[in-house]
């Protein structure tokens, strides 16, 4: 009655399966291991993020040194609040450095990218970098360059 | 007037038939069998049939699938410059919708409807009276192991049938169109979430498999022990099987995804 | 409506022979003994008992002691010859697997088909596959054998191995057998006792001479298989529909 072909072939489907789970869980969403690096935490307030969303890379120099944790809404300062992981590996990011939400293409996704400044002291866990430049809004670039215009041939 | 009796007549059918399944599913489960072993063995020659001998099926429609949504997915983002995004697209999609959706209307199709048949045949060839004659009940022997596999063996595939798609994808939007690996990745996984996008797929396929299984079991177990009876049985959970996947699909979807 | 106040009385230790033309329900009968099927009235008694009152679990303790041969075998497809014949001694008894095989072989070797024990029952003859079954009915040596319609299609051969094979286990165990056939010459060679149905009502009842001799219209018909009679050659027009068998 039993059939061990079929028993191993079972097996071997059931392993597959969660292969595949484990493999969309780690790869696909990018969950577990990748993003257990040792990382420290830099917090940036920004007027605008337009777009900027959880797990969105931090580069420097276009390489990704880190990623977005978490964007809280700061009532006091009326600001958005970014808290993202860098890896501790790149811990000599100069306190006056500037961050910038930056777009990869027309439409793509946002990203932060860092500008280094020069100062001797270096960012530490949980500072802040306050030297911000916001999302350019499409909307409002479009919007200004249409007064521009407009304004512009009035004269 | 006879309209509205036919009506009332037609629904009080359905009402009854839905009832009729509903207790025969949970006999089916809630009757254990009474030898582990046995029951083990049960089992796993069923998740053979439903679930070994979908594999081939599941994985060729997985990677075709995604290396169209690639080809498909490239050609339009291109036109606006974004077509790294196209990794994102893909694993969405497919995690999301296509992967339960497709999955389980290829297993309505290969494992539903074989699941009908060999049950409506141990029916016409008297098997289960014979079961039943000799004391032991066929709902226990014959419907809860092919339910259980059923069950068990959907979400599975639908795994597989997705991990399948990402890769077919990958071959075509990295090795053939040259988006670049690291923005195809790194987009990818910035946009799938695991307890929205993964979870919630396993639970959609879970619910499909629950559906198109019970469907399968008890239209075998219904039928007109008949060759024609067979026929139309094994027809008829195909279409009930993939109807209630699409009308449960749209319930989950507006459940887990609407308020986006 | 199938049955119209029919009693039948089946001798212990017999053999019995329900015979009558097709669609007159002998295979209903049967499933009523089994309680299979429940009667809208009337009752059934199985060794003193009222099978259609019992609970699940005693029902399925009195259908151990019932064996039942179906019309076409009924073998599992799923499992060999020998699967087949072990699995009622597998569910309802703790015998080992050792004793198991050797019952199994016994009862294989009692039907002629010991060789065939590793057989799948797609690669067994009709007449085999029969025989698979009755080795399987008789496994758990059971007080009661049903047999419905065990010589239907069968060839001339086959048939006479399975009147023997009936007999001799008669004779051998002595235990209760119901037979229900159509086939005249088997059924009354090996029948003790006769019961002939006809249209919801038992029309003859008694040994086999005494239903040879009978000199109703309707027994000779049917034993001599004249093709109008009683029962006519041509199907009645303009009745309504729900005349007749609803099986």
């Amino acid at each position: 009655m039993r059939s061990k072909r079929a028993e191993l072939l079972v097996g071997c489907f059931i392993v597959l399966g969660l292969a595949a789970f484990v493999y969309l869980a780690v790869q696909v969403s990018g969950l577990g291991f990748a993003s257990k690096k040792d990382t420290y935490q830099v917090v940036a307030r920004f007027d605008d993020i337009g777009g900027l969303s959880d797990r969105a890379k931090v580069t420097i120099a276009g390489v990704t040194v880190g990623s977005v944790d978490s964007i809280t809404y700061d009532k006091n300062l009326y600001m958005a609040k970014v808290t993202m992981n860098i890896e501790s590996d790149v811990h000599n990011i100069p306190d006056d450095s500037s961050i910038a939400i930056l777009t990869s293409g027309l439409l793509g996704e946002k990203y932060l990218g860092i500008s280094i400044g020069a100062d001797d002291k270096m960012l530490k866990n949980g500072d802040e970098i306050h030297d911000t430049q916001s999302a350019l809004v499409l909307e409002n670039l479009i919007s200004q360059f249409l007064f521009n215009k407009t304004s512009g041939s009035d004269k | 007037m006879k309209g509205l009796i036919s009506l009332g007549a037609w629904l009080f059918d359905w009402l009854e038939a839905i009832g009729r399944a509903g207790i025969f599913l949970f006999q089916s489960i809630f009757r254990l069998p009474v030898r582990f072993g046995e029951a083990v063995n049960l089992l796993v020659r069923q998740l053979y049939s439903v679930g070994v001998l979908s594999l081939v099926i599941i994985i060729v429609s997985g990677t075709f699938i995604g290396m169209v949504l690639s080809l498909q997915g490239y050609s339009i983002l291109a036109k606006f410059g974004s077509e790294d995004s196209v990794g994102q697209l893909l694993a969405l999609s497919l995690l999301r919708e296509l992967g339960p959706v497709v999955t389980a209307l290829l297993f309505a199709g290969r494992a539903g409807s074989s699941l009908t048949a060999e049950i409506g045949l141990m029916k016409a060839t008297e098997q289960l009276s014979s079961y039943e004659m000799m004391g032991v009940d066929p709902l226990r022997r014959v419907i809860a192991p092919r339910f259980i596999a059923g069950v068990v063996c959907l979400p599975l595939l639908s795994m597989v049938f997705s991990a399948a798609g990402i890769i077919g994808g990958l071959l075509v939007s990295v090795g053939w169109l040259g988006v670049s690996d690291g923005s195809f990745w790194s987009l990818m996984q910035q946009s799938v979430y695991f307890d929205t996008d993964i979870v919630n797929g396993l639970i959609k396929a879970l619910v499909f498999a629950v559906a198109i299984t019970w469907i399968a079991v008890y239209q075998g177990y219904e039928c007109v022990p008949t060759s024609e009876g067979i026929g139309k049985a094994t027809t008829r959970t195909v279409v009930l099987g993939s109807l209630a996947v699409l009308a449960l699909d749209f319930v989950l979807t507006a459940a887990m995804f609407g308020d986006f | 409506m199938i049955y119209d106040d029919v009693s039948l009385t089946i001798p212990r230790g017999k053999i019995t022979a329900v015979m009558g033309p097709s669609g007159t329900g002998k295979t209903t009968l049967l499933r009523l003994i089994a309680a299979q099927l429940s009667p809208d009235s009337g009752n059934i008694m199985v060794d003193g008992q009222d099978v259609h009152t019992l609970s699940r679990s005693a029902l399925y303790k009195v259908r151990e002691k019932i064996g039942m041969l179906f019309q076409s075998g009924a073998l599992f497809s799923d499992m060999t010859v020998f699967e087949n014949v072990a699995f009622p001694l597998e569910e309802h008894t703790q015998l080992s697997a050792v004793e198991i095989k050797k019952i199994v072989l016994e009862k294989l070797h009692s039907v002629g088909l010991r060789g065939a024990a590793y057989l799948r029952p797609s690669e067994l003859s009709g007449g085999m596959a029969r025989r698979v079954a009755l080795a399987r009915a008789i496994a758990l040596d059971p007080e009661l054998v049903m047999f419905d319609e065990p010589f239907a299609g069968q060839d001339p051969i086959s048939k006479g191995v399975l009147v023997e094979l009936i007999r001799k286990l008669n004779d051998a165990t002595g235990i209760t057998s119901v037979l229900v056939s159509h086939d005249v010459e088997e059924s009354l060679s090996i029948a003790d006792h006769v019961c002939i149905l006809a249209g919801g009502f038992v029309i003859a009842e008694g040994s086999p001479d005494e239903i040879r001799a009978s000199d109703n219209a309707q027994v000779k018909q049917f034993l001599h298989g004249e093709p109008d009679g009683p029962v006519p050659f041509h199907y009645p027009e303009d009745l309504g529909s729900d005349q007749g068998v609803s099986q």
